[in-house]
C-alpha cells in the first residue's frame, strides 16, 4: 500500500492544501481509500497550513506505522502532511543522468505558448492607446486575418534554421545565409527569397541600408569646413559638401573663402534638407549631393520619423499631392517630410537673389538689408495646414500599425478620414486605428481575389 | 538547510531537481533601440537593448531595486565588469563580426529583478535582442545554470539555492552547432559529478533554445504579415 499525498507550494502564493493522490509504481488504492476518506475532513477543518512550516515528514516505514500516525493525527485534529515513500519510488527519484538525457527535455515551462496578446500590448504601449474590449477584439481579428492571408509561412526562417535547398542545383548563397556542414543555414530572422540561383534572407527589422541614388531627408547638425553634417537615421552622420550644393546665385563657379564664410546663409543648424546619396566615404559614412532644383532646404512643414524598413525603394519619392497642395517626401532613411507645396526651389531663389544682387551692386560698401526683395511673409492657409496634419497623422498611424508606407496608402487613409468626418486629432485615436486595420484587410482580400 | 527534501525530492520552491523555472520572452520592448527583448526566468527579469551595428561592447548593470535590499551599486564594481566581459565574449562568439567591419554593436542589459541566474537571463535576452535587431548570428546562444546541493544536481538555481555556497555551473551553448561558448563554475566539484551537472545545464540550454526559436518565429511572422505587399 503505497501512495503519496503532497502539497506543492510555490513562492509568493498563499499556501493551500491540495490533495494530490499520486499513484506510484505499485499501488493498491482500495486499501488506502478508507484512510483517505477519514483524512479529508480533518484537513478541511483548518484550511490553511501554517505558512513557514516545513512539511511534516515521516520516515518511510512499515504500513503499521502509517496506521498509527494516522490515528494520532485525527485525535489531535491538526493539519499535517503525510508522506510515505516506497523503496522503488525513492530510487526513481535518485539522480541518474543517463536516464535524463535519454528522456524528454526536463523543462516544465507552464505556458510555453507564445502570447499574441503580448505582441499587441507592446504595439499599443508605443501608441499609448487604450482600446475597449470590442475594439481589441476587432483589431485582433483583423491582424489575425492579415496573418492568415500572408502566404509567407513557408519561407520564414529564424536564426540557425536550415534553408531547404535542392542540393543538386548549384546554389549561390547570398546575404543572411552561411554554410554549415554543407547545409545552408540562415543567420538572420526573416523571409527567404529565391531569385534564380540566388538564395538569401531578407531581414525585416534591419537598419537603414543606404544605396547610391537614394533620396533622403536629413537635418543639419553641424557646419564643418566646406561641408554640412546631417543627421539621418543611420549609424553615422552624412556629409553634404559645399561643392555638392548649388550656390544661391546659381552660377557654377569655384567656391571661394567668402562662400565658405557664407555657408550659414544657405543652411543653418537644424534645417531640414532633402538630398540624394552620391556615394560612400572610406569610413562608411554617406556623401550627399543636392544639385538639382528639387533638392534643398525644406520649409513650412513637418518632419516625421518612421522605421526605415517601412519605406520601400520606388521610382518616385518626391510626391506632390495636388488635391491638398502638399509636398510629400518619403525619404529612404525613414524621415518623412510633409509640407506646403513650394513651386520650385530654383524659381523663388533666383528671382529673389537677382534683385538682391542688383541692390547690393547699387549700394557701395553700406550694409543694406533689403527685406522687401523677398516675397512678403505669407502664412500657410488653414486648409493646407489641416491637410498637412491629416497626412502626418496617417503616416504615424500606418507606421504604428507596421504597414508599408506608400503614397496610395497614405492618400487612402486621408480620404477615409475625411469621408468619415474624423477629427484630425481623432485620427490617432483607437476607433480610427481599428478601422484602418480593417480597411487594409479588405483591401488585401480584394487584391488577392483579383489575382 | 535542506535544499532538496530527502523524502519528496522537491526543492524550496516546489520544483523537481531537473525542473526549470517558467521562462518568458518578449521582443520589441524598447521602441528606440534597433532590437530589444525582455527575458524572464522565474522571478529574474532582464531587459536587453541592442544598438548597432557599431562596435562590440556590453554593459551590465543591476538596477537599484533588483535585489532584496535597494542598494546603490557602483557601475564599475568588479562583479559588473566581470559579467559584462562574460556576456560580451559569449556574444562575440556567435555574431558574424566579419560582415560588419569597423562597426560597433552596443548591447545594454539591465536587470530589473534578480532571483538567481542573472547571467543566463542576460545572455538569453541579448540573443533575442540581437536577432530582433537583424544582426547576423552564427547560431542562437542560450545559457542556463545548474548546481549541486544536497547531493543532487539541480537545474536553474534561484537566489536562495545560489547563495547556499554550493557549486554553480553556468553553461552557454550554440544550440545547433553543439558548441560551448561559456562555462563558468563557482566552488568545487569532483569531476564525474561535474560532468553530470554540466550535462543537465546543457539540457536546460537546449530547452531554452527551443523556446527562443518559437518566440522569434512568431515575431517574424507577425511583422511580415503586417508589412504585406
Amino acid at each position: 500500500m503505497i501512495s503519496r499525498l503532497s502539497s506543492r507550494r510555490r513562492l509568493a502564493e498563499p499556501a493551500q492544501p491540495s490533495l494530490l493522490l499520486l499513484p506510484s509504481d505499485s499501488t493498491s488504492p482500495p486499501d488506502f481509500l478508507p484512510c483517505l476518506a477519514v483524512l479529508l475532513p480533518s484537513l478541511s477543518i483548518s484550511s490553511v497550513l501554517p505558512a513557514p512550516a516545513q512539511p511534516f515528514l515521516l520516515p518511510s516505514l512499515s504500513p503499521s506505522f502509517l496506521a498509527l500516525s494516522l490515528r494520532s493525527s485525527l485525535l489531535t485534529a491538526q493539519p499535517f502532511l503525510f508522506l510515505s515513500l516506497s523503496p522503488s519510488a525513492h530510487s526513481s527519484r535518485a539522480p541518474s543522468y543517463s536516464r535524463h538525457s535519454s528522456q524528454q527535455l526536463p523543462y516544465s515551462v507552464v505556458a510555453p505558448h507564445i502570447n499574441k496578446e503580448a505582441a499587441m500590448t507592446t504595439m499599443l504601449r508605443e501608441l499609448r492607446l487604450s482600446l475597449n474590449q470590442t475594439q481589441r477584439v476587432r483589431l485582433q481579428s483583423a491582424l489575425q486575418s492579415l496573418q492568415e492571408m500572408s502566404s509567407l509561412a513557408s519561407t520564414i526562417t529564424v536564426v540557425a534554421d536550415t534553408i531547404p535547398v535542392n542540393h543538386e542545383d548549384s546554389i549561390l548563397k547570398g546575404h543572411g545565409t552561411s554554410d554549415l556542414n554543407g547545409e545552408v543555414v540562415a543567420t538572420l530572422c526573416g523571409v527567404v527569397e529565391r531569385i534564380n540561383k540566388l538564395v538569401y534572407v531578407r531581414a525585416q527589422r534591419a537598419r537603414y541600408k543606404p544605396e547610391v541614388g537614394d533620396i533622403i531627408v536629413g537635418r543639419v547638425i553641424e557646419i564643418a569646413p566646406k561641408r554640412w553634417r546631417l543627421e539621418i537615421n543611420f549609424s553615422q552622420d552624412a556629409v553634404l559638401m559645399l561643392s555638392s550644393m548649388n550656390l544661391p546665385d546659381g552660377i557654377q563657379r569655384r567656391r571661394t573663402a567668402v562662400d565658405e564664410l557664407n555657408m550659414r546663409s544657405i543652411f543653418e543648424e537644424n534645417d531640414v534638407i532633402c538630398a540624394e546619396v552620391r556615394g560612400f566615404q572610406h569610413d562608411g559614412s554617406l556623401h550627399l549631393q543636392a544639385r538639382s532644383q528639387k533638392y534643398g532646404k525644406l520649409e513650412r512643414g513637418m518632419l516625421l520619423t518612421v522605421p526605415a524598413y517601412l519605406v520601400k525603394r520606388r521610382k518616385q519619392h518626391l510626391h506632390h499631392l495636388q488635391q491638398y497642395g502638399i509636398d510629400l517626401i518619403l525619404g529612404c532613411n525613414g524621415f518623412i517630410w510633409v509640407g506646403e507645396h513650394v513651386n520650385s526651389h530654383g524659381e523663388n531663389d533666383s528671382a529673389a537673389n537677382r534683385e538682391n544682387r542688383e541692390d547690393a551692386v547699387n549700394k557701395t560698401g553700406e550694409l543694406q538689408v533689403i527685406q522687401e526683395v523677398q516675397e512678403p511673409e505669407r502664412t500657410t492657409p488653414l486648409e493646407v495646414r489641416q491637410h498637412i496634419c491629416r497626412v502626418a497623422n496617417s503616416v504615424r498611424l500606418l507606421s504604428a500599425l507596421g504597414f508599408n508606407l506608400t503614397v496610395e496608402f497614405i492618400i487612402d487613409t486621408v480620404e477615409a478620414s475625411i469621408s468619415s468626418n474624423t477629427d484630425i486629432k481623432d485620427m490617432l485615436a483607437a476607433e480610427f486605428y481599428v478601422q484602418t486595420a480593417e480597411r487594409e484587410v479588405q483591401r488585401r482580400v480584394s487584391l488577392s481575389r483579383k489575382h | 538547510m535542506e535544499y532538496v527534501d530527502s523524502l519528496t525530492g522537491f526543492r524550496l520552491d516546489g520544483r523537481r531537481p531537473n525542473d526549470m523555472r517558467q521562462i518568458r520572452g518578449e521582443i520589441g520592448v524598447v521602441a528606440k533601440a534597433d532590437g530589444s527583448a525582455l527575458f524572464e526566468m522565474g522571478n529574474t527579469k532582464v531587459i536587453a537593448a541592442v544598438y548597432g551595428p557599431r562596435e562590440v561592447r556590453c554593459e551590465y548593470s543591476m538596477a537599484n531595486f533588483s535585489t532584496g535590499d535597494r542598494t546603490r551599486r557602483p557601475k564599475g564594481d568588479r562583479r559588473s565588469t566581470e559579467i559584462s566581459l562574460v556576456i560580451r565574449q559569449t556574444m562575440e562568439a556567435c555574431i558574424l563580426v566579419h560582415l560588419m567591419p569597423r562597426s560597433q554593436i552596443d548591447i545594454f542589459v539591465q536587470v530589473l529583478q534578480a532571483d538567481g541566474g542573472t547571467r543566463s537571463a542576460c545572455i538569453n535576452a541579448a540573443t533575442l535582442a540581437l536577432a530582433d535587431a537583424g544582426i547576423p548570428m552564427r547560431d542562437i546562444v542560450t545559457s542556463c545554470s545548474a548546481g549541486y546541493l544536497s547531493s543532487t544536481p539541480l537545474l536553474d538555481l534561484n537566489y536562495v539555492e545560489d547563495s547556499a555556497g554550493g557549486p554553480d555551473v553556468t553553461v552557454g551553448i550554440l544550440g545547433k552547432m553543439d558548441k560551448v561558448t561559456l562555462l563558468q563554475m563557482d566552488s568545487k566539484l569532483p569531476i564525474d559529478i561535474f560532468e553530470n551537472v554540466m550535462q543537465l545545464a546543457i539540457e536546460g540550454c537546449k530547452a531554452i533554445a527551443q523556446y527562443i526559436r518559437e518566440v522569434l518565429l512568431e515575431n517574424t511572422k507577425l511583422l511580415e504579415s503586417r508589412k504585406g505587399l
